[in-house]
This record gives C-alpha cells, structure tokens and sequence, in this order.
C-alpha cells in the first residue's frame, strides 16, 4: 500500500496556503477549449451543463404547452391538427417527466450533494460524464424526431395496443420507447453515483444524523430510481420487441395481455413521481433554515418522512389503473395505501409550518417560492386523496380534474420548490446573485397565473372535459372557462420569461455574491461563490448538522493529502470515520466516445435487432479505453 | 472561512479495499439494478403463466440437459471463483494471475453450451407469450454472463501488465468475482422458472 517510490509525493501539510491552492488547481483543473470541455469530469461543470439542459427543455415543453392552450382557448379552432395535437401532448408529458423533471432533480444533486457532503468531486465522475452525453442524445432524438413529424403520438405513457405493432404503426412509439432506454440510462447512472458518494465519500464526522436533510432526499430517490426504472426499460425494450422482432408481450391472441404494460408501467410511474417530489421537499428543508433563522423543526422527522415515503411508493402504483377493472380487493388495498402517504407529506408540512412559526421569517423569493410550494401542494394533496377514493376517481378518470390534480402536485410540488433553489443556490453555481426584485416579481406572476390556469381545470373536469381532445364543439359548456384558463396561461409564462431573464442578466450583471450571503449551514456554503476546482483545499471535518453556524470560529479541517493527484477522503457508512485516501479520476475523452457509440447502437436498434450486437462493439472498446490504466498517479495505490 | 486543522490523515492508505472502495459499492449497486431487472421478467413470466389456461403454452416443457448443465457448470465455477478472490485479497500476483486465466475460459463453457439451451426452449420468441418471456429471461442472463467474461478477459490481460500489481487491480478482481458470483446466484431462480415452473 506504499506509494510508489519513482513519484516525489506532495502533500498540502509542506506548502504555504498559496501554494496549496495552485498545486490543487493544476491538479483538478478542466483545461479551456473545446477538448477540455469534451472530457472534464468536473461534477460542477457537469452539473451545470445537466441545470441548463434540462432547463432548455422546460422552456421547449412550455412552449408546447402554450400551443395547446391556444388551441383550447376557443371550440373548434384551427391552430392544430388531431395528429399534430396527439405528438405535442405526447411530447409535452414524456419531455416534462424524462427530460426536464427527473434530470433536473438529479442535475442539482450532481452540483450540489458532493458539495454538501464536503468532497472534492462525485463517485464515479467519469460515468458522470457519460451519464450527461446519452442525456443530451436522448433528448436530441425526441426533438430531432418531432421537428420531423415523426415524434411519439401515443400518450406520455404509451399504452398498449395503441402503441403496439396493430396500431403505432411507423417509428413513432419506438422513439418514444428508446428515448426512454437513453434517459433511464442516465438516471440510473446518476443514482448510482449519488448512493456511493453520499455513501462513502461524506466528510469526516459527518455520521447518518449530520447529512443535510437534501442530501438524504437524494439518497431515497437514488433507491427509488435504482429500484423503479429497470421496470420502465424492461417495459420499453419489450415494446420495442414486440414492435421489432415479433413477440408478444402485450398480445392477447397469443398469451400476452396489454394490462400487463399499464403494470409496469405504472411501477416505474408512480415511484417516479415521488423521485421528482423527494429532490424538491429535501431542498424545502433545507433552503428553510437560513431563511427562518433556526434549524429546520424535526429533523429525524423530516428524514423518516422521506423513507417512508420512498417505501411506501412502491405500493401505490394500481391506483393509475382503478378502472381497468382489476379486483376489488386489490382496489381497497391501493385506496388504503395511497391514502397513507398523506401521513409522512403531511409530518413535512408541520415540521415546515413549526420551523416558520418558531423562526424570524426573511421573505427573500426563495421562501416565498417555499410558501407558494406549500399553499399549493396542500392543493394538489387534497385532491390526490380524492382521486385515491374509488368511485371519485371513476367518475373523473381521464378527464381534466387529474390534469389539474398532476399538475398542482408536479408544479406546485417540484416545479416551485426548484424554482426557489435556483434563486437560493445561484450565487453558489455562478458567483452572482440573481435580482430580489425581478424573483419577487416571478413568483408572483408564477404564483397567481399557475393557480388561475389550473384551478378551473378542476371544475372543467368535474364538468366531464376530457383530456387529451384537441378540440371540442361550442354547445359544451367548456368554453369560458377554457378560454380564463389560457389568457392565465399569459401569466403563467410571463412569469416564467421574467424568471429566464432574471437568471441570464444575473449570470452576467448580477451582484457579486458572497461565500455565504444567505449565512446558510450547510458546507457548500464554506467554500466560494463558485467554488474551486478541487471543491475543498481541506477536506472539512463535521462536527454538527449545521457545521457552518457551530463553528463560526473557524471550519474544523483535515490535512495530509496529497497534492499532485486527484484524492479525496473516503469513510466508512455510518460513522463517517476516514477510510482511505482515494484516487478520484482524471478528466477523459473516453466517456464521450462510449455515449456516442451506446448512442448508435440505440438508435441503430430501432430499425434492426442487429444493431445489439454489431453495436455492441464499439461499445465495448470504448469502455475498455475508458477503463484501462494510464500511468498517472491516481492509479497508485 | 477560516479553518483550523484538527485532523491528519495522511496515514491512510491509497486505496481501500472491499467495503472502503467505492468500485465495490458501486458494483453492489449495478447488482441492485440488475438483480431488479431480473426479478421484474421473473413476475412478467409468473403473471402470464396465471393468465394462460395452459402452460407452456401450445409447446412441451423445455429439455432439461442443456440447462442442467449450465447449472453444474456455474455452480462448479463458483469454486475457483471464491479462491481468485482470497488469492486478490491476499494480493498473490501469481496466483491471481492463474486464477484470471483460469476463470476466463471457465465463463466460455456456459456460453458454448448455451448455444444448445436456446433450441432446447422448443418455442421461438416469436410463436407466443410464454416464447416471448423464456426467450428474455434466457437472453438477459446470456447477456449478463457475456458482458463479465469481457471484463474477466480485459482484466485478466490487465493483470499480466505493470498495471497488474497494484491493490487497486486486486479489488478490481475481487469485485469481477463478485459479480460473477452475483450472475450464477440470480441463474438458480430463472433456471427454475424456465424448467421447473414449466413443468408443475
């Protein structure tokens, strides 16, 4: 376990403190020009690049949500075609839940969790990069496919046997299918590499009782993803079998059965509501801190919150399918089940509403986002446990009261919570601060246009509207409240503008922020706005929960790394006692050649079965490329 | 902020091994995925053999040599597989490097006689249902068992480098063999789905 005698090692114990931070940024640096960027294995750079992307295609589903609200704004109108209108729903869902939701989460958590946990680069950083290239890929091939006229037309959850080989005839539900392959390859990626570093990677001291309630929100969802998504790829890939190569899943001519998709489907679908819903109460928890001057109330609380709700995510999937005619008994069951999570959302809430009474509220707009969260969400909870009741959710199955209800619960329950985190963690990704006035402006405009655009919805439904027509005839009694519904849809998205503008003239005007302008405790905030290549130029040592406010007098720190190789501290579960100085890898160009090939193989697979194992090829030697030693110091050992 | 140093750690290894290295968790965790995966095809074919009113359907039961076979096989790799890893953790070069050479043409044998095990099926992915599913569970598990024999090789050319002597590679072999065991334990459970399940 020697270090190799031919390297003079150099430790930050021999260097002055300038010295130290030079050592470290030629060690951890991502080079300029375009083979830099290609190759960095920088989570921050890379989790950036996720923040943005998936913001890209926030603002590209708005814009087909727009659409759809043009539409709808009057009986009969012209704007879309019946075909047009099934790709831009479609498009809408799968591009909001694969391209924006999920990412997103995940891509805040790549930035932000090896930060919180006081390590200097994510596990796994080259599968990292990986993970944001067949992100990227996939994405593009939804997009690329659409501008062709050939995106998926089958629903956000494309059912069979419409998108089976009878009736989705063409490419269109195999795009949709194998978008799906890429994003879940990503995801999965991404979870791992979250589970290890929350895992392994956690400064020393800080035990399972001082990781920040965000990052254990990161560490369920990771599970849930790990156990949820390989049901979804089970589900694409037989689809695309059954559309490619003949065999029958979901044929019941031949012993198949299409319920069986809704079953898979669904298993993946409803804990991915929660991996969307987890990310965003973790960062409720722990933005409220600073902005209610106390600790969050009831931190265990919080944290069984979160695993009881990951848990019980897992049992909750057939109440997608109340009228699919399953039995009774198995109904009661799921009615019961989905009822129960109100418990743990509603132990979050009060431990929310005790932090906030028992604090001295700053409203900056990240807590006016978390109060917008909270108003809303309650919203879009109440509904949930109606639509959980059987012969409620009979009568309002498919129609715009769950339109409504999904809505409340993804946007009010994710969407603002996020929006809240950029305004709070901007200054730490970029160095500036976002405007006060114009984020107090966007949440109002957000705030009160995404209530009156939903809200209606709610009586549109119980009015029998329902979803997914592109148009109706004028004698329906629809039409009013349609057209409130898109002029406050104008709201909604000047709001969203408003935001957009705030944050690219803040990236480039805003004011210069400080280390720790919101005097938050957790210990991203301990390093600069934005932080350095290397993170930390000591590794912290954790003392507390909130180890920014305990030691004010100065952050307790190890020494005795090196400085001429990329390492981190790696400790054991529990306890977080130091393990190891581990060799964390150097950037590389290899991650890029192997998404590019996963990349053609998947494509490629659409159209031959073939594809798999020609494909498969390329793949390999990228990976062993990717793999193989180099001969720098971090492969010493 | 200010810091003051309360810690040196500068005793620690380079790298850790079994629990405090991170490959080794992150294999755990592809084998959570993976092993997922497996479980989920294992319920799809339980619940189309509770929809099907005969089973298998229109088609005999599966011949049982080929896939009793593989199974003799992998449960017998399991041996020199569980030595490989005390010898890597022992860190024995010469031994590991037996030991890789070894279990590379081990993870061969299944795969030739799995060239047999597919005609054995007596039904084509393509005839029903119930083709469809054995066909996938057989095919994943042939994927799994393709996908580690190419780590196995890569490592085991890996070994015989200047690379090879290193507790890095050791756990890198360690954690191959971890996994190895990890393709023949989720082997018993579709083997008696294939063949046993098939013949209640």
């Amino acid at each position: 376990m020697k270090p190799s005698a031919a390297a003079p090692e150099q430790r930050d114990i021999d260097v002055e403190r300038a010295q130290l931070t030079d050592a470290l940024a030629e060690t951890w640096k991502t080079p300029s020009g375009l083979w830099g960027a290609l190759a960095t294995v920088d989570h921050k750079i890379i989790g950036r690049r996720y923040i943005f992307t998936a913001f890209v295609f926030l603002a590209l589903g708005g814009v087909l949500a727009a659409l759809m609200r043009i539409q709808l704004a009057q009986p009969e109108a012209r704007l879309l075609g019946p075909d047009r209108y099934n790709q831009i729903f479609t498009m809408h869902g799968a591009n909001m839940m694969f391209l924006f939701a999920v990412p997103v989460m995940e891509a805040v958590a790549v930035y932000l969790a090896p930060l919180m946990v006081g390590t200097r680069n994510i596990a796994f950083p080259r599968l990292n990069a990986f993970s944001y290239w067949i992100y990227l890929a996939g994405g593009a091939l939804l997009w690329i496919a659409f501008a062709l006229d050939m995106g998926p037309d089958v629903g956000w959850f494309a059912y069979v046997p419409l998108s089976g080989p009878q009736y989705g005839t063409g490419k269109r539900a195999d795009i949709w299918a194998q978008m799906i392959t890429f994003t879940e390859i990503s995801a999965l990626a991404v979870a791992v590499e979250l589970v290890v570093t929350i895992f392994k990677q956690r400064a020393p001291g800080m035990t399972l009782d001082r990781i920040p309630v965000f990052v254990w929100a990161m560490l369920v969802t990771s599970f849930l993803v790990i156990m949820a998504m390989p049901a979804i790829v089970l589900a694409s890939t037989s689809l695309i079998l059954d559309r490619l190569v003949g065999t029958h899943f979901y044929n019941p001519a031949e012993g198949g059965d299409v319920l069986l998709w809704q079953h898979l489907f669904w298993f993946f679908g409803h804990p991915e509501v929660y991996i969307i819903f987890l990310p965003a109460v973790g960062m409720v928890s722990t933005m409220i801190e600073p902005f209610a001057r106390r600790p969050a109330f009831g931190y265990l609380g919080l944290v069984m919150a979160l695993i009881a709700t990951g848990i019980l995510a897992f049992g909750l999937w057939v109440h997608h399918m109340f009228v699919a005619g399953l039995p009774r008994l198995g109904d009661s069951f799921f009615t019961a089940s989905s009822m129960a999570i109100a418990i743990p959302a509603g132990i979050q809430i009060f431990c929310w509403l005790a932090t906030l009474w028992d604090g001295r509220p700053v409203f900056k707009s990240p807590l006016l986002f978390i109060i917008g969260f909270i108003i809303t969400f309650v919203i879009g909870g109440l509904t949930g446990v109606m639509v959980a009741s059987v012969p409620f959710d009979t009568q309002v199955h498919d129609t715009y009261f769950v339109v409504a209800h999904f809505h409340y619960v993804l946007i009010g329950g994710a969407v603002f919570p996020l929006l809240g985190a950029v305004h709070y963690w901007f200054p730490k990704l970029t160095g500036r601060m976002m405007s006060e006035a114009l984020g107090q402006w966007s949440f109002w405009l957000i705030f009160v246009g995404f209530n009156a655009t939903f809200f209606p919805m709610h009586i549109l439904g119980l009015e029998g509207m329902p979803r997914r027509i592109y148009t109706y005839q004028p004698d329906l009694p629809w039409h009013g409240l349609n057209l409130f519904v898109s002029v406050s849809a104008v709201i909604l998205t000047a709001g969203f503008l408003l935001f957009f503008i705030n944050v690219m003239r803040s990236a480039r005007f805003g004011e210069i922020a400080l280390d720790n302008p919101w005097d938050a405790p957790t210990l991203e905030w301990a390093t600069t706005s934005p932080p350095p290549s290397y993170n930390f130029a000591m590794i912290p040592v954790v003392g507390s929960l909130h180890p920014v406010w305990d030691d004010r007098d100065g952050l307790p720190v190890a020494d005795g790394l090196r400085t001429d190789r990329r390492e981190l501290i790696v400790t054991t579960l529990a306890t977080a006692e130091p393990q190891a100085r581990e060799a964390s890898p150097q950037n590389s160009i290899w991650p890029l050649w192997a998404a590019i090939a996963t990349t053609i193989m998947l494509i490629w697979s659409i159209f031959s079965p073939w594809a798999v194992v020609w494909g498969s090829i390329p793949a390999a030697v990228a990976l062993i490329g990717w793999f193989w030693p180099k001969g720098t110091p971090e492969d010493e050992s | 902020m200010r810091e003051k140093i309360v810690l040196d750690l500068g005793k620690l290894p380079l790298h850790g091994m079994g629990t405090a290295s991170v490959t080794w968790w992150g294999t755990l965790a592809f084998m959570l995925i993976e092993g997922t995966g497996f479980a989920l095809v294992i319920a799809v074919y339980l619940y189309l053999m509770s929809l099907a009113t005969a089973w298998p359907i229109n088609t005999p039961p599966p011949d049982l040599l080929p896939g009793t076979l593989v199974t003799l096989i992998l449960l017998t790799s399991l041996i020199p597989n569980i030595l490989l890893s005390r010898w890597a953790e022992q860190q024995d070069l010469r031994k590991v490097r037996i030991g890789m050479v070894m279990m590379s043409m081990i993870g061969t044998l299944p795969l030739i006689v799995r060239i047999f095990e597919f005609p054995a099926l007596k039904v084509s992915w393509d005839s029903n249902a119930y083709g469809s599913v054995v066909w996938t569970l057989l095919g994943l598990h042939t994927t799994h068992i393709i996908t580690d024999l190419v780590d196995t090789l890569v490592l085991a050319a890996l070994v015989f480098t200047r690379h090879g002597r290193s507790p890095r590679r050791f756990g890198d072999v360690q954690d191959n063999a971890m996994y190895w065991n990890f393709v023949v334990a989720t082997w018993l459970p579709i083997y008696g789905c294939i063949y046993w399940l098939a013949r209640l």
